[in-house]
This record gives structure tokens, sequence and C-alpha cells, in this order.
């Protein structure tokens, strides 16, 4: 099958690799109909996370139809020609943290749980293809995937609704919500959200969801932020005010934003001489992750306030301003989204029309142009927010 | 023997000793970020440092002061009751199934089984053990019987969590090579220890809760390069298995990185 692979730092390439086979009893073999490049795979294109290793199938965000199931799956809950949204993060359904519903904290499956355990002190669940560290699972990417504990993750789809408005159920679409819950909104409340990426995009419609009576939307590029107001954000372009806390005072008589949502993570822009220095860190890989939007966040909340954080972040950051994050009495709410919660009621929204998340697509390609996709998707050229990978186009065949 | 006596668990002064040295930490992080830094690289100086760098992490990892290397203990919280975790266990040839240096256990009676372990280089190592204290649902105990290659005592021990929460299973061994064994084999049983055995029982953890471990081995990929190669001959958390060849150790194992 084709499969995009990660070749080394900037290096994606579309090869050729054998099918996956069955290899657990809860396993399924989903033939991918649509997928998707995300936010957070700039991370990994850009070399920032650890744990990559040439030749690793990409790709978490993928839906498509069941095509074989282990022998550990019940009919009732998965069988040969289901339709499915697959989940990213994987989920064994059994352990003390899957009972809680905390299913990005699954205890179970991650092959590689120590290697997470030197850095976190414990794992979080195994990822589709996104690090060894995460499980180093074979991602969607693909025309097909291995989907362990598939009884579990896949949502199964009604007939009649496109690919293009559930794709999404597979990420962003509910970690944008699970940001703007995270944000433990109440009624009247102001919203500042910091990246207009589409994590952003579906926080922004998520607070308004939830009883935000505003939301203000921050990015620096113009196509994002008119995305925002469509969703019916007030905007501030960063590049164009000198001070973003300030402003976000100015807006909010003094008090500050209620609540702030970092959907930017590691890999922030920002300006000055604290950006450099984080910049020069990051290259040196003295810091790891860029925290522009955290600190910003931390310091523009109103006192009492909540910082929800649904941008990834992989190691460590410095200058977290810890003292105004204690003496304003702020909460910071944090996690890969716990996607099983979510995707059931999101789905319902979606099927009520109360929702169309396909507004985030910008581009809709053959797999074989993933390469380039990810550089115009990293260097935000061709007003790009979102690209949505065919595996199938141009006649290409099951191998 | 008291209930909860001679458990890790809940002795301070064990775990303590049970911590990884400042060295130790020195080599994880220092091996780790030469490793990370090699693998960005992507050159041959980039392939040499990484391959350093991780094998000093794993050396990291790997290594414990030689004061505390005759035994090793550790604790997992299992979603199931005591007698079932007990069950499971008592039933001996189980544990090969999570226990991934051991090749097999056979029964020989009630009490004594026939253990075979994978040691370095693929070569086996083998001794038998008897049950010496059986408690249904709270603990077992084992020791291996004279004449046996190395010595491995083992306890394991079953306790309800609080609230429902499950069952804390906690296992100890100890350890020590029979008179005539060679110093590396001494050393290789060793290093890893700790480490294997936390594996082991998050391997057992998945198996009662989930119904399987989870794996990636025989997942499609594409091509890898040299030192993601070398890394996965390097991998702690699996031994050689007996009869493999250089060539599929090469390219189909992995889980370090």
């Amino acid at each position: 099958m084709k499969a995009v692979c990660y070749m080394g730092v900037e290096k994606m390439s579309v090869e050729t690799v054998p099918d996956p086979q069955i290899l657990n009893p809860r396993d399924a073999i989903v033939r991918i109909t649509s997928t998707c490049i995300c936010g957070s795979d700039l991370h990994l294109y850009d070399g920032y996370v650890p744990t990559m290793e040439q030749g690793d199938i990409m790709g978490h965000e993928f839906m498509g139809e069941v095509v074989e199931v282990g022998s550990g799956i019940k009919p009732e809950k998965l069988k040969v020609g289901d339709r499915v949204v697959v989940p990213f993060t994987i989920a064994c359904g059994n352990c003390f943290f899957c009972r809680k519903e905390l299913w990005s904290c699954c205890n179970n499956s991650n092959p590689n749980y120590w290697m997470a355990e030197e850095m976190m002190g414990y794992s979080p669940s195994g990822l589709f293809g996104y690090t060894h560290m995460l499980g180093g699972y074979a991602g969607g990417q693909a025309q097909y995937a291995r989907v362990p504990f598939a009884d579990v993750g896949p949502l199964k789809l009604p007939e009649g609704i496109p690919d293009e408005k559930v794709i999404f159920l597979s990420d962003i679409h509910p970690t944008g919500y699970f940001g703007a819950v995270n944000a433990e909104i109440e009624q009247g409340d102001t919203v500042a959200i910091w990246g207009c990426g589409p994590v952003g995009q579906f926080a922004i419609r998520s607070a308004f969801m939830l009883g935000a009576e505003r939301v203000i939307a921050i990015d620096r590029f113009d196509y994002r932020l008119r995305m925002a107001e469509q969703g019916g954000a007030e905007i501030i372009n960063y590049e164009e005010v000198d001070d973003v806390v300030q402003t976000l005072k100015d807006m909010t008589g003094n008090i500050g934003p209620d609540r702030c949502i970092d959907a930017v993570g590691m890999e922030a822009h920002g300006h000055g001489v604290v950006h450099l220095m984080d910049r020069a860190k990051q290259v040196a890989r003295i810091e790891m992750d860029r925290p522009i939007a955290l600190r910003q966040a931390i310091q523009a909340c109103r006192k009492g306030g909540t910082v929800s954080v649904p941008g990834v972040y992989a190691g460590f950051i410095d200058k977290v301003p810890m003292g105004a994050f204690v003496n304003k009495a702020l909460t910071m709410k944090t996690g890969q989204t716990h996607m099983m919660r979510y995707m059931k009621p999101l789905l319902d929204k979606i099927e009520n029309g109360e929702i169309d998340p396909s507004f985030v697509i910008s581009h809709r390609v053959p797999i074989d142009r993933a390469p380039e996709m990810y550089k115009i998707f990293r260097d935000k050229k061709e007003s790009c927010t979102k690209v949505v990978l065919d595996p199938w186009a141009d006649g290409a065949k099951a191998a | 023997m008291v209930k909860n006596s001679g458990m890790g668990a809940t002795n301070p002064r064990r775990r303590k000793r049970r911590s990884m040295g400042a060295q130790q930490w020195a080599a994880v992080i220092g091996g780790g970020a030469l490793a990370v830094y090699g693998i960005a690289r992507r050159s041959p100086l980039g392939a040499a440092l990484a391959a350093s760098g991780g094998s000093l992490a794993a050396f990291g990892v790997l290594y414990k002061p030689k004061a505390q290397s005759d035994s090793a203990r550790t604790s997992v919280l299992i979603n199931c009751k005591p007698e079932e975790a007990y069950g499971f266990w008592k039933d001996i040839e189980n544990l090969p199934r999570f226990m991934n240096r051991l090749q097999s256990v056979t029964k020989l009676d009630e009490q004594r089984s026939r253990w075979i372990a994978i040691g370095p280089m693929g070569r086996p190592i083998r001794w038998d053990a008897q049950i010496i204290d059986d408690r249904e649902n709270e603990s077992i105990s084992w020791r291996s019987l004279p004449g046996s290659e190395v010595q491995v005592d083992g306890r394991v021990e079953f306790r309800e969590a609080p609230a429902g929460r499950g069952t804390i299973v906690s296992a100890e061994i100890q350890y020590s090579p029979a008179p005539g064994l060679s110093s590396s084999f001494a050393k290789f049983l060793r290093k890893g220890a700790n480490f294997a055995m936390r594996q082991d029982m998050r391997r057992l953890e998945a198996l009662m809760e989930a119904g399987e471990i989870p794996t990636t081995e025989g997942q499609p990929h594409g091509p890898r390069d040299r030192v993601t190669g070398v890394m996965r001959m390097m991998d702690p958390t699996r031994p050689i298995a007996p009869g493999a060849s250089l060539k599929d150790t090469f390219a189909a194992r992995r889980s370090i990185a």
C-alpha cells in the first residue's frame, strides 16, 4: 500500500510498504477513505518531538471502512463493512484511567510505556503515527491502517454523511471542543484563544456553544483571522499590536478574559528578545518548546480564571510566569483529548446541523502530494488551514 | 509468615534503595539528549552520536550499582479481583505470557516447576523451582531447587485496593547465579532486573485488563536507516530470541528510538 513516511527532519515521502496485518485479537484493519495532516504533525516534520525514526508511517486523523477484524472483537461492537472514524488516541477500555473516561491516559495501549515514563513519569495512551515514545504505531496517512482495541475507539458512522463532515472527529474537532470544555466556560464569559489553526477554529465555535459571550481570537495570518471572524470571534493580529496582554485588558474593561485557551503549543511565534532566546534555545535543543502563547495566556487571564491548553507541548519550557499563575489564583487544565467522551455528542451536533466542520478544509489532494503539503502547511502558504488527503486518488488500487 | 511482611512497597528503606542514582540519571538524560541530537543530525556523525548516546541512555536505564543487584521488586495496580490475579499467577505456566525473558515454565507437579529463561545471545538458562508458601488469594512464594544453574526465589502478593480500584500485585525476586557461572552471565542477570521486572508487570496488567499485550511488532514501515537498526538491537525491553538471525533482529524488532 501507499503510506506517507517520515524520512528525517523536513523530509516526508510516499513509500510503498506492506499492508498491515492483524497482530492482536482486538485489532481491526481499516481501508482508509480520508486522512489529514494535523498541525501537530508539523512538530514532527520540524523535528521537535523526540523518538521519531526514519520509515515511520505518519498520520493520526483518518477514517474509512473496516475490512478485517480480529478474533477478540464482538460483532455488535464492530464488524467488516462498518464505516468508522478512528480517534487518534488508543485506549483499552478497562484500565483505571479508561474506567474514569480519561481515555487519553490509558495505561495499556503504549508498548513503549517506559520511554514516555522516563520523560514524563508515566506514559499517556498510545497514539497513531506520533513517535515511538507514544507507542510507535503506524499511522493513518496510508491506504490501510491497523487499529488496536478497535472495539473501544472507532465510532460507527451513519450512511449518507460525507467524509469531510466527520473526518475531523478523529482529532481536531473534539480537541477544539475539549479545549473549550477545559476552559470551564460560564455564561457570559469572555474567552481568549491563541492560535487560529483548525483546533483554535473549533475551540472558537465550541466556546460559543458552551455559553461564552465573547471570543477573542489571536493569530498573525489574515486568512485565519478572517475564518475566526466568520465563527463570531473578535480578532487580534499580534503582529499589529504592541502588547497582546494590554490589548486584551483594553478590550475587557481591564478585567481580562475569563478563560484563556492556548491552541498554539510548542512552536509559538512572537517577537522581542524573549522569543529570540526561546528560538535559539530550541534550535540548540536546550529548551524543547517555545511557550510564548502560554506565557501570554497566563499573564492575560483574569484573576481566578482558567487557562486551557489543547496545544501540543512535548518537553520542557522556560520562564513560565508561575508567580502570576499562583498569585492570580488561576486554574490550568490540559491533556490530550479524551476522544471517546466527545465523538458521539459531536457527531449528533453535526447531524443536527449545529456545525459543519468542513469549513476548515483548504486543500483536498491525492496522498502522493502529501510531502509538498507538509511544507505548504508549515509555511502557511496558499492560505492553508487543513489538508485532507485522498489515499486512493490517481486510480491507485489496493495492493 | 505475617501478611505484608517482606514486601518492598511499604518499606521506606527499600524504596530508597530502589530509586535511580544521580549517575544513572545523568546517563539517561545525557545519553538521551545525545541520541536525540544525533538522530536529528541525520548524518554519519549524527549516527555515531545517536548510537553512543543511545547506548549511554540504555546503560543508565539498565545499570544498577552492585549493592542492590541481588533483588528486584515492583508493584502494579490491576483492575481485577485478588482471586483473579492469584488464579492467573497460580497457573504458573501463564508466566511466560508476560515475562518475556522466560521461554517456558512447565509444571512438574503441584509444587514443582521447570523454568527456562532466555540468556545473553539467546542462550537458555534452566532451573527448577518449588512453591514453599501458598496463601489462597493473598500470596505465593517459591524457591529454586538445589542444582539449578541460577538461584531465583520469588514472592508475589495480591492486595485489594480501596474503593473497588482493583488489586495491587507486588512481586519481588531474589536471585544469585550458581557458583561456576561466568561473571559476564552474572552481570547480565544483575543488569536490568528491575527494569525487566517493571516491563513484565506492565504486560501482566495489559493482559489481565485488556486481554492482550499491546504491540507494534510486525506492522508495516518505510525504509529504516542504520541508526534505527542499531538501536533496535539494543532494545532493553526484549531479549534476543534463540535462533533469531542478526538480519531479522536488525530489521524486525523495535521499541527503542
